[in-house]
């Protein structure tokens, strides 16, 4: 049973987006004549059922670009890329929303896409008339929805409000109400668009359970997310999409190998150096880089990968006193994690000409971040509340959580630090 | 194993997707979602008809105004004359019942898919399952006004013959002459809102272009056949003729003419709609 279920040949998607040419017309008739033979053209289009495209220069723009791939049955496949990569856009391609401008795409068996929990889902209407509703619209038969309901209302756990119009529902209701729903379709190939990041973590975990199960019940399930966690705990074989371009296309660990190496890189290091003299302080933050403990520069990390800082210090003036480097590490909540303070007395001069440098790391060992996005404030300070240099954000890190046991919640809050914890059995 | 019986029932279905490729599954696909369509036309009536106090009421209100006005205008004060001994205010509702149906559905249908468009990005079917749905509350509506007909008939003691059997399929007819254009107008309204405009105005000039108000009997006798352009026209003659028991005449050759023009328009609309369907999710 591993046959090919999905087949692209060359798939391409293009868009053709207008441009208004700002001319200056000279005389009235050339403004009458240019409207006139925009008009003539734009009604020939219509009629013929063209699309129009405002504007007077046409640009092409492919969203997905020569695609070929192959996905087998049974296949749980992870789609990743940054935003704008065109993961969005081949779902719907997939899910027939939309129609390919180039190729050939072939499917085998029933297509079910969740690209929305709720799609369709009318507030006038109470709880029971929207799981029909929503069942016919996401493709089940009616006999299909009336032989599921029961399981379906037991999953949403609704039962006392079925009769209740889905408006005066709590948020939390309808989207477990939604996703009941679309838990119980029973297509061949599903396709599944970072729906999962909803409800409450009680619902989510069930959510997790049910997608688990019907990638076990070797049905072919495409998602996409940008929490690579959840990818990582559901997914057998992964895709990386950049530009419309497949970049990779694999089991899932070389495709997130894949998608950390295949980014920006980290660049030369943040560099204040130009202003420190100018502003006249004594001390400033020169650069700060983050980096693989073997020394290259890394913004991504797994999260068992420890993290080191590199931070450049100049002196330009005795300094009397105290002073430290304070770093400082936010999650993307914009929530303190941790801070520390590093004393830098010992390592100052006391010239008072030309500059001094001094270069600090500071190494956070992992695991204990969780997976996501940090950033780092650094600030030079003396004890007495002086600031000599801040940099609020300078640098940002991403940890990626390759399979730890908290992976797969990844979308839900469970604070910022998983340190590993020694447990024992009394 | 859930579902068995239905993967049993059909082998896999294969599907190839490529631009531009006239779809031979269409129909057959327009077919499979027909449970789609009743669900939806049924979401629209029981949507329509819930928290609305008047619901049911304006469906009579309406008709039973114009009516009124046309009588009294056309009737009274212009002194038209009626169809042969028909009652004035029979002859009225007899041509406002497929006027209304007309308007209701030109209404509801091409504005149909830009109310549904949550639905149209998001879920894939043949499109043209939400403006037929849509269509479908018009009938419910028409459905209330021609019992109010009937009541009518029944003031009046004036009833229709044999030829009342022959209404449904003016029904039809009048259902593929308002979906012509519906179709064509909820697919333009896609990509340009303008033509949301254009619908009020098309209601209510051809209102009086229509034989709504006076009979067809009124159009001199050479421009009749021109009148026929019209595909409403068509429709009215036939309404009368059913209705009000042979006192009303269907002038034929204005009729095929009417004819001809609501099935160009049908087979334009659906053309058109399928031309642009595939770029909907594109566009709204």
């Amino acid at each position: 049973m591993s046959d090919v279920v999905i087949r692209a040949e060359g798939l391409g998607k293009k868009y053709v987006i207008g441009h208004e040419t700002n001319e200056r017309y000279t005389a009235l008739r050339d403004i009458l004549y240019n409207q006139a033979g925009k008009l003539i053209r734009s009604a020939r289009d219509m009629a013929a059922g063209r699309a129009l495209i405002a504007g007077d220069q046409r640009e092409e723009f492919f969203a997905l670009k020569d695609l070929n791939f192959e996905i087998k049955r049974g296949e749980v496949v992870g789609i990743i890329g940054r935003n704008g990569a065109g993961k969005s856009t081949l779902l719907k391609v997939l899910s027939r929303i939309t129609e390919p401008s180039e190729g050939r795409l072939t499917i085998e068996g029933r297509v079910a896409s969740l690209l929305e929990v709720g799609t369709g889902f009318h507030p006038e209407l109470t709880g029971r008339e929207n799981i029909y509703l929503n069942g016919a619209i996401l493709g089940m038969t009616r006999a299909e929805i009336r032989r599921k309901y029961d399981e379906i209302v037991d999953f949403a756990g609704v039962e006392r409000f079925l009769d209740t119009p889905v408006k005066r529902y709590s948020s939390g209701m309808y989207v477990r109400l939604a996703f009941a729903v679309a838990a119980h379709l029973e297509p061949e190939i599903l396709v599944v668009d970072e729906v999962l990041a909803v409800g409450d973590a009680e619902f989510q975990k069930k959510c997790l359970g049910k997608m688990q199960d019907v990638s076990k019940g070797g049905r072919t399930v495409l998602f996409v997310s940008h929490q690579l966690g959840m990818v990582s705990a559901l997914c057998t074989s992964g895709m990386l999409l950049d530009q419309g371009s497949i970049i990779h296309r694999g089991p899932l660990a070389d495709t997130l190998n894949a998608y950390q190496r295949h980014r920006p890189n980290g660049g030369p290091p943040t560099d204040w150096g130009k202003n420190a003299i100018a502003r006249g302080e004594p001390l400033a933050l020169l650069f700060a880089q983050s980096t693989k403990t073997d020394g290259s520069v890394e913004t991504h990390f797994d999260h068992t990968d420890d993290i080191e800082f590199r931070i450049g210090i100049g002196q330009y003036a005795p300094v009397s006193g105290d002073v430290f480097l304070t770093i400082a590490l936010q999650d993307r909540y914009n929530r303190r994690v941790f801070t520390d303070e590093f004393p830098l007395r010992s390592l100052l001069v006391n010239q008072s000409r030309g500059e001094h440098r001094i270069e600090l790391n500071a190494r956070v060992p992992m695991p204990l971040l969780v997976g996501g996005d940090y950033s780092i404030i650094l600030t030079i300070n003396s004890h007495e509340g002086r600031v000599f240099d801040r940099q609020p954000s300078a640098l940002a890190v991403t940890v990626i959580d390759r399979g730890s046991r908290m992976a797969k919640y990844e979308s839900w809050d469970n604070g910022p630090l998983m340190p590993p914890l020694i447990w024992s059995h009394a | 194993m859930k579902g068995t019986t239905a993967s049993k029932a059909h082998q896999i279905p294969r599907l190839v997707l490529e631009p531009g490729r006239a779809d031979a599954q269409y129909w057959r696909d327009l077919w499979h979602y027909r449970e789609l369509f009743a669900i939806l036309a049924w979401r629209d009536i029981a949507v329509r008809y819930k928290q609305t106090v008047i619901g049911v009421a304006w469906a009579v209100i309406r008709p039973l105004l114009t009516m009124i006005v046309f009588t009294v205008i056309f009737g009274r004060v212009a002194q038209l004359p009626s169809d042969g001994e028909a009652p004035y205010a029979a002859m009225v509702f007899a041509g406002m019942l497929p006027w209304f149906l007309f308007s209701t559905i030109l209404g509801e249908s091409s504005n149909s898919l830009l109310s549904n468009s949550a639905l149209v990005g998001k879920v894939y079917f043949p499109r043209l399952v939400i403006p037929s749905a849509a269509a479908v509350v018009s009938l419910v509506d028409f459905a209330i006004s021609f019992v109010l007909m009937l009541l009518l008939m029944l003031w009046f003691w004036f009833f229709p013959d044999w030829r009342l059997l022959l209404l449904p399929f003016f029904v039809v007819l009048a259902v593929a002459a308002s979906l012509g254009p519906a179709l064509l107008l909820s697919a333009l309204n896609v990509k340009y809102r303008d033509f949301r405009y254009i619908i009020p105005f098309i209601v209510q000039f051809g209102l009086y272009v229509s034989p709504v108000g006076f009979s067809s009997a009124n159009i001199p006798e050479g421009w009749r056949l021109l009148y026929g352009l019209n595909p409403m026209v068509g429709v009215i003659d036939g309404f009368r003729w059913c209705l009000l028991g042979g006192e009303a005449a269907i002038h034929l050759p204005s009729f095929a003419l009417s004819l001809g023009v609501i099935a160009f328009f049908l087979w334009y609309g659906i053309r058109f709609f399928r031309r642009t369907e595939r770029a909907f999710a594109d566009l709204i």
